[in-house]
């Protein structure tokens, strides 16, 4: 299967590749080439670091590429500021705008007695009837890393808590988005890719 | 809920996991890359590869170690020992590492601390700090000497100000050890723990003196840890990660379980 990855140049892809072909995708990096978007039969927008880095998805064209691969149904699955990148924006980079799929905006942990960033692993609270999340418990653990967050919403396919409640993944058809690191969060992390790895195209498309 | 995590740590020479019995005496205690599966599978909630080799020559052994050690590997990985410029923390995130750790280096250049941040995100960095308890300091804790080189020499750092420097210059977690309790199984130091904790927003993984459970308990709560290093007590079969945390859960922490 043809999974294209990512690269804005935010951080390391190891690891998201690794789990990738540890389920038996053939994952290729695309890092301004927005024919390996065109192509793709998965997209994965992987991310860590700062909102500010999804720049370069505007500048070399990929932003396009996505939204219309988005468009004709292919699944697209962000991780952690991939996510984030969902939505209009975040106030981590207010200058910056977000694919807008989402009309939410993203923000950082309310400052207060608990530790910002939050990292580790938390447990999920699984909302309605996910395909990314089939086989998921409620309870089950994942691992965060991560000062942002986006808002729950009707579109928020799992919760977490800390400090507040936040969109641990978010989902409308084809379009997934989870804020933790399935690839570096166990057996449960690698059920979420697998899942992702099997979703239909969108059945209009 | 967020949980306090266990996170096992491979002490690694020459490719080989090794374990000092009272500073002398180095076993062999088995593959990084089993172990570290091992681990994983027994509920560790992170592993933590040190390089323990002085040599460069061992330099290329442990990019190949911790290549076979990630391939297999779902949780989080950090890597530390001898990490010395931005560009060898690229080669060991390139192997599969998620997190190095950098201590004496940073020490010696602490805008490295920035650059690996800058390229890698705050996530991947971790400042180890080895601390001594200062008794001639007006606070012998806060004030605790930092140490480099094995905590052989002293950095001319009190542990407080150090960490808050890391977290300032992008570091994302601290990794603590209390040379005081390092070695002792009598207990973390606490006091110490706390007062760094408390300085930092990011978190802070405590190291050294662990021998019960109710050491962990007693870190978590008392000592304010986000997470605890726990190496000695999984080597040779004597506790696991999944034991451990069954017996935090019953005195109340709150751990990843089942895992």
């Amino acid at each position: 299967m043809r999974v294209t990855v990512i690269d804005y140049k935010a951080g390391n892809l190891t690891s998201v590749l690794k789990a990738l072909r540890h389920l038996g995708a053939e994952p290729q990096v695309a890092d301004r080439d927005a024919t390996m978007v065109q192509e793709a039969e998965r997209i994965v927008l992987p991310g860590v670091g700062h909102f500010q880095a999804t720049e370069r998805l505007d500048s070399t064209g990929l932003t396009e590429a996505i939204r219309e691969a988005i468009g004709r149904g292919v699944p697209f699955l962000g991780i952690c500021v991939g996510m984030q990148w969902l939505y209009a924006g975040s106030s981590e980079a207010p200058h910056q705008q977000g694919l807008g799929h989402f009309s939410e905006a993203c923000a950082r942990f309310p400052q207060g007695a608990e530790k910002v960033p939050h990292v580790g692993w938390n447990s999920l609270e699984v909302r309605g009837d996910s395909r990314l999340l089939a086989g998921v418990q409620s309870g089950e653990f994942v691992y965060f890393t991560h000062s942002y967050k986006a808002p729950v919403t009707t579109d928020t396919a799992a919760i977490a808590q800390y400090i507040e409640p936040f969109a641990a993944a978010v989902e409308r058809e084809n379009v997934i988005g989870v804020q933790f690191h399935p690839e570096k969060s166990g057996v449960t992390g690698l059920k979420i890719l697998s899942n992702f790895l099997s979703l239909h195209r969108k059945a209009s498309a | 809920m967020i949980t306090k995590r266990i996170i096992a740590c491979l002490d690694v020479r020459a490719g080989r996991v090794v374990k000092g019995v009272q500073f002398v005496d180095i076993v062999d205690a088995g593959d990084p890359a089993e172990m570290a599966a091992r681990h994983a599978c027994e509920g560790a909630d992170e592993i933590v590869l040190l390089d323990i080799t002085a040599t460069h020559e061992g330099r290329g052994t442990l990019l190949d170690t911790v290549r076979r050690t990630a391939r297999e590997l779902f949780v989080p990985f950090a890597v530390g020992g001898g990490i010395r410029s931005a560009d060898e923390a690229a080669q060991v995130f390139e192997a599969g590492a998620d997190k190095v750790s950098v201590n004496s280096a940073a020490l010696a250049d602490p805008g490295l601390i920035d650059a690996i941040g800058r390229s890698f995100g705050a996530q991947a960095v971790v400042v180890a700090i080895d601390a001594r308890r200062d008794p001639e300091a007006k606070d012998p804790v806060r004030d605790a000497l930092v140490f480099v080189q094995g905590g052989r020499k002293p950095a001319g750092r009190r542990v407080v100000e150090w960490a808050r420097e890391a977290e300032a210059r992008g570091a994302g977690e601290i990794l603590l050890t209390s040379m005081d309790a390092d070695g002792t199984r009598a207990g973390f130091d606490c006091e110490l723990t706390a007062a760094v904790s408390a300085a930092v927003s990011i978190p802070v993984i405590a190291s050294g003196g662990a021998g019960t459970v109710d050491h962990f308990v007693d870190v978590f709560g008392r000592g304010k840890a986000d997470a605890a290093l726990a190496a000695s007590i999984f080597h040779f079969g004597v506790s696991s990660a999944r034991s451990l945390k069954e017996d935090l859960a019953k005195a109340g922490v709150s751990v990843r379980l089942p895992c």
